[in-house]
């Protein structure tokens, strides 16, 4: 473990599901799990990075605080980070910075969310200025609208297929069947997917995730702590990469909630696109390759987007992740497991908590903690997400 | 901006832009047909979409200016989709509802790419990647005051070339 690294001492979760009750519970429940898991104290934690969410009011948006006054204040500090579905991430990072500028020893870092039914719509009034709304208002282009346009064009550039997205509902379904804090706990087949109802086409119900309630959090310290706390730093997990990077001008792929692309008319585009270089930015950091990568916990928000995520993370060629898919490769068991946890096909997407949840499936897999759907051998694993405005971010944990 | 009282018919003759600023609406005494008005920086040339003031985006430019500039009418098709169930508010949905596609059309003079519904009947059946596209007007929704809200969208382009805009 180098000085740079920062240990994962503790990791939990309350499983998700459509629960309605205040987000806070939820919190607390993977806040407590987790510090049970890293055999510490609440009154243990100098500071509590928390991932907001936006739709639970007030206490929702200063997350940090919110749990700090639920757990009992002890003047310890607070960060509050949004980034869309990278919030986690970026809380994560908060508390990285903190450990590694030596601020604080211990921190615990949380994620919560109670979501409403259906679509997520923007935030209410009228509000002409926010382009969040507006895509709404004058297009209607929801969310699935812009997982659609993705999938078309894999469909029509590289030939994917219904029954090729349905795959990987089918392949996610199955690895979530084990998983005690997954949502959906049921094989799916590929006529069950390729039958459900149109929602934005080619996108059918069930190759788009649910929305749901849930909550993550992650008990992290700096190396000397760890060692200090266990006598040794043998099968610790680490965080050894946090990427939040942010495109690089002109961005050329449309992404929510955008109504246009950047201008290439008088500058080029980089040469990765900016999912792709969200992951090769934290390999980087950590000195790994795609050819490193024992497993990866990426955001399915459809199906289609998991095969995106295989090329944006270097496992296959652009225009090859159907291949690979169908090659056995992405399902546990074959070279290089995506979505082990069932992904965000089985879980539905808690927004402050999926970054996080991430972190926490990664880490019980290279502990060999996984029961029911472990990746033999695993020791490097890597996240990927992607939220609105720019956000995203890539995470390596490694053993 | 032009003058939108001139290009719409008695019976519509209230209808109005769904957003201000972001497109003409053309017809037979306004030039070519509709166009999206976009941004263009005076300094480095670059374009953008929606229209805005201030700071021009491209990094290595420190210009403040960009200026309105219609956007090409014409491009290719990026990609499309279609909506089978209503989006929720601030979306003003028909009742029933009924499915309706959108289009995202490369511009290449401009080296961007465009969201929009498509034109009205227009279907995925209708719709390949990379097909070429044009830009007109249609009814987005008719307003509780009884007007009709207008919007930009895309069609495919006739191959006969006999458009009527
Ligand atoms: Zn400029």
């Amino acid at each position: 473990m180098s000085a740079d690294d920062v240990a994962i001492l503790g990791v939990g979760m309350h499983p998700w599901g459509k629960w309605g009750r205040d987000f806070t519970e939820y919190g607390m429940v993977a806040a407590r799990a987790a510090l049970d898991d890293a055999g510490l104290a609440w009154t243990d934690i100098e500071h509590v990075a928390g991932a907001e969410t936006i739709r639970n009011g007030y206490p929702g948006f200063v997350s940090g605080s919110t749990f700090a006054q639920k757990l009992g204040w002890t003047g310890v500090t607070v960060s509050s980070s949004y980034a869309a579905c990278a919030s986690g991430a970026q809380a994560l990072q908060a508390a990285r910075a903190n450990i590694l500028a030596g601020f604080c020893d211990v921190a615990l870092v949380i994620g919560a969310d109670t979501t409403p039914k259906g679509f997520f719509a923007p935030v209410g009034g009228e509000r002409r200025d926010d382009p969040d709304w507006l895509r709404f208002h004058l297009l209607g282009a929801t969310n699935p609208v812009y997982f659609a346009l993705a999938a078309r064009r894999r469909m029509d550039l590289w030939g994917a297929t219904a029954e090729d997205f349905a795959m990987v509902k089918v392949k996610n379904a199955r690895h979530g069947l084990g998983n005690p804090n997954a949502r959906y706990r049921k094989e799916v087949g590929i006529e069950e997917v390729v039958s459900s109802p149109i929602v934005s086409d080619p996108l059918r119900l069930l190759d788009i995730c649910a929305t749901s309630d849930g909550a993550a959090a992650l008990v992290v310290t700096s190396a000397d702590f760890a060692r200090k706390h266990l006598g040794s730093l043998d099968g610790v997990a680490r965080v050894r990469a946090v990427s939040t990077a942010t495109p690089t001008y002109p961005q050329t792929f449309l992404e929510l909630p955008d109504f246009a692309t950047d201008s290439h008319a008088v500058v080029s585009p980089p040469a990765l696109g900016f999912k792709a270089s969200v992951v090769h930015r934290a390999y980087e950091e950590a000195g790994v390759g795609p050819d490193d990568i024992d497993l990866a916990e990426v955001y399915d928000l459809s199906t289609a987007m998991e095969l995106d995520w295989y090329e944006h993370l270097g496992l296959c060629e652009v225009g090859g992740a159907e291949e690979l898919l169908r090659s056995g490769a992405t399902t546990i068991g074959g070279r290089v497991p995506v979505n082990a946890s069932g992904g965000l096909a089985s879980f539905g997407e808690a927004i402050p908590a999926q970054a996080i949840a991430q972190v926490c499936e990664l880490t019980w897999q290279v502990r060999g903690q996984a029961t029911g759907r472990q990746v033999e051998g695993a020791r490097v694993g890597v996240t990927a997400n992607q939220g609105l405005f720019g956000h995203g971010s890539s995470v390596v944990v490694g053993i | 901006m032009s003058d939108l009282s001139g290009d719409t018919t008695a019976s519509a003759g209230a209808a109005q832009p769904a957003i201000d600023g972001w497109f003409t609406l053309g017809g037979p005494d306004l030039g070519d047909g509709p166009r999206l008005i976009g941004s263009k920086c005076a300094g480095c040339g670059t374009y953008a979409f929606p229209p805005r003031s201030g700071a021009c985006p491209n990094p290595s430019c420190v210009s403040d200016t960009l200026e309105p500039v219609e956007l090409s009418a014409t491009g290719t098709l990026w990609s499309f989709a279609e909506n089978h169930y209503a989006p929720p508010a601030p979306y003003v949905a028909a009742e029933p509802f009924e499915p309706y596609a959108l289009a995202a059309v490369e511009l290449e003079r401009e080296g961007m790419v465009v969201l929009g519904q498509a034109a009205k009947g227009v279907r995925v059946a209708d719709l390949r990647v990379g097909m070429p596209m044009k830009l007109a007007i249609d009814v987005l929704f008719t307003g509780d005051d009884g007007v009709d809200r207008l919007i930009w969208v895309w069609e495919p382009v006739e191959e006969e070339g006999t458009d009527v805009g």
